[in-house]
């Protein structure tokens, strides 16, 4: 079973969303990853702040965020185990950040290193 | 994953005392600094929480977080800029020695205090509403802006502008004066009044909202009764009227909006719970020796709780609002007191007084003398029922005159 990343794209939100509006949020992206975890699919994940984030160029400059078009901008992403990209997707569609037009997840499989592939 | 269920609306209820306890200590310059180390502390916790699952302890998680954030903008903002610091209200020389303290206490005082600022005689009345909806009841500009069907920009205006008034005026965040108190507690009392009619009454379709509103109105009247300095008969008759009016909330308005009229409402869906509240804090309020627009609103609204007609209640009803109109006339008030006229005179009688009421402009005008002349005069009520329909702006309403019309046709 290959795992795969779900990489989340959307806008960022926090900074204008009301405490009621993060709160729906949050539990929306908590019961899209209990449903996986209720497949024991899940493997693991983390947001990532938009506050305070650096991009570092080639040539050593180092810029603030956002970076390239808002919504393309990644907030998060999360593991699972699936046993095709099919499945994977699928896991995707659940993902709550798609309520929000231009948003988007990523599914990419993630490289084995251990050789059994 | 941790499976514990997270407290409804935990954000927006611990939003407010964080931003109430920061705001105290940071002063009134720097409202917004607490607003936004509050926000922080939610995107912080959505960011971890949604993936980690909810803490042993949530609200002890978002304090400490919400202290750190604290501290480390006192501290960039000591670096930064030297001038903001003798503003700031603690003395600390380091930012080790700075205490945020969030308990239980601390916390209701300055929800309390900082009411007490944003309802300043200074700042203007719509915007004290929306301060008070932004700081004391933790929305969102967005659901601001819905509350009072108007865009984002305005509300963010109005409310920069409130805080550069509170600023200018350099209110403090701290109870008033004994000697100041009766006449501060008026200015809280109409604005929580207005955030309370702003629910209750507003054409806004969103009934979750609604609800939302009149609740946030009530729990903020209920700190002010539960505050021995605060609890004057007065407050518990606004209390008491607020209560009386949600018990009838869901019965006023039908699944597609519309609102349903007194007659026609299902006693069924009134909440007997909230009449049997507004009960209680109408007698509370009967201790003083003068009686309020409250006292009288709470009390025209607790006739309206009970549904059987009998002489003694349309007799009360007209007794109070002649009280009523005595020391808070108003046009609605008048006409519906012409209204409960009617119920004990008779139409007659009630059309000869609605008629030295010049009110041509207000559809409410035309709509009672539709209802008065219906069975008198089928083409003056028709007549007024067209005017009516003229003049109403929202679908329901023009809903509501068209059935009446039909009605008169058969």
């Amino acid at each position: 079973m290959d795992q795969y990343a779900l990489i989340m794209r959307h806008e960022d939100g926090g900074k204008i969303a009301s405490p009621e509006q993060m709160e729906i949020w949050m539990k929306q992206t908590m019961d899209w990853i209990g449903s996986i975890a209720a497949k024991n699919k899940f493997v693991g994940g983390t947001g990532l702040p938009f506050d305070g984030a650096r991009v570092v160029k080639h040539n050593g400059i180092v810029t603030n965020g956002p970076f390239g078009e808002i919504k393309e901008t990644i907030g998060g992403f999360i593991t699972v185990k699936a046993d095709s990209i099919e499945e994977a997707v699928e896991f995707a569609k659940g993902c709550p950040v798609l309520q929000g037009e231009g948003n988007s997840v990523e599914v990419r499989r993630i490289a084995q290193s251990d050789g059994t592939h | 994953m941790e499976s514990s269920e997270l407290i409804p609306h935990l954000f927006r209820t611990e939003f407010r005392k964080i931003t109430a306890v920061l705001g105290k200590q940071f002063g009134i310059g720097h409202l917004d600094l607490a607003e936004d180390i509050a926000s922080e502390t939610f995107l912080s916790a959505m960011e971890n929480w949604s993936y980690n699952g909810l803490p042993a302890n949530p609200v002890a998680w978002l304090y400490t977080v919400a202290k750190n954030k604290a501290k480390n903008r006192i501290a960039r903002e000591q670096l930064l800029n030297e001038k903001i610091v003798p503003e700031l209200k603690y003395t600390a020389t380091s930012t080790e020695e700075i205490e945020i303290d969030l308990s239980q206490k601390n916390s209701t005082d300055s929800q309390l205090q900082m009411l007490f600022a944003i309802c300043h005689p200074s700042i203007p009345k719509e915007a004290q509403v929306g301060l008070s909806l932004r700081i004391l009841c933790g929305f969102g500009i967005g659901e601001i802006a819905n509350a009072f069907l108007t865009n984002k920009e305005t509300i963010t205006k109005r409310l920069y502008r409130a805080r550069e008034r509170l600023r200018e005026e350099k209110i403090p965040i701290e109870f008033p004066s004994e000697k100041e108190i009766s006449q501060r507690l008026d200015t809280v009392l109409t604005t929580l009044y207005l955030l309370f009619s702003e629910g209750y009454y507003s054409q806004n379709g969103d009934s979750f909202l609604k609800k939302d509103l009149c609740m946030e109105a009530i729990r903020l009247t209920t700190m002010l009764v539960e505050n021995p300095l605060t609890n004057r008969p007065v407050v518990n008759a606004l209390l008491a009227l607020m209560y009386f009016q949600t018990s009838r909330m869901e019965a006023r308005i039908n699944a597609s909006g519309d609102m349903i009229l007194y007659d026609d409402q299902d006693t069924g869906l009134w909440d007997y719970e909230l009449i049997s509240k507004g009960g209680y804090f109408l007698n509370q309020a009967a201790t003083g020796e003068t009686i309020s627009k409250y006292h009288l609103e709470a009390a025209i609204a607790y006739w309206h709780t009970i549904k059987e007609d009998s002489k003694e209640k349309w007799e009360s009803l007209l007794m109070l609002f002649d009280q009523l109109l005595e020391i808070d006339y108003s046009p609605m008030a008048a006409l519906n007191r012409i209204y409960v006229l009617s119920k004990v005179k008779g139409k007659e009688a009630a059309l000869e007084e609605l008629k030295k009421l010049n009110e041509t402009g207000n559809p409410f005008f035309h709509t009672l003398l539709g209802e008065l002349y219906s069975g008198i005069d089928y083409d003056q009520s028709i007549d007024h029922f067209q005017k009516a329909y003229s003049l109403v702006h929202t679908d329901a309403e023009k809903r509501n005159l068209s059935r009446k019309m039909e009605l008169l046709g058969r």
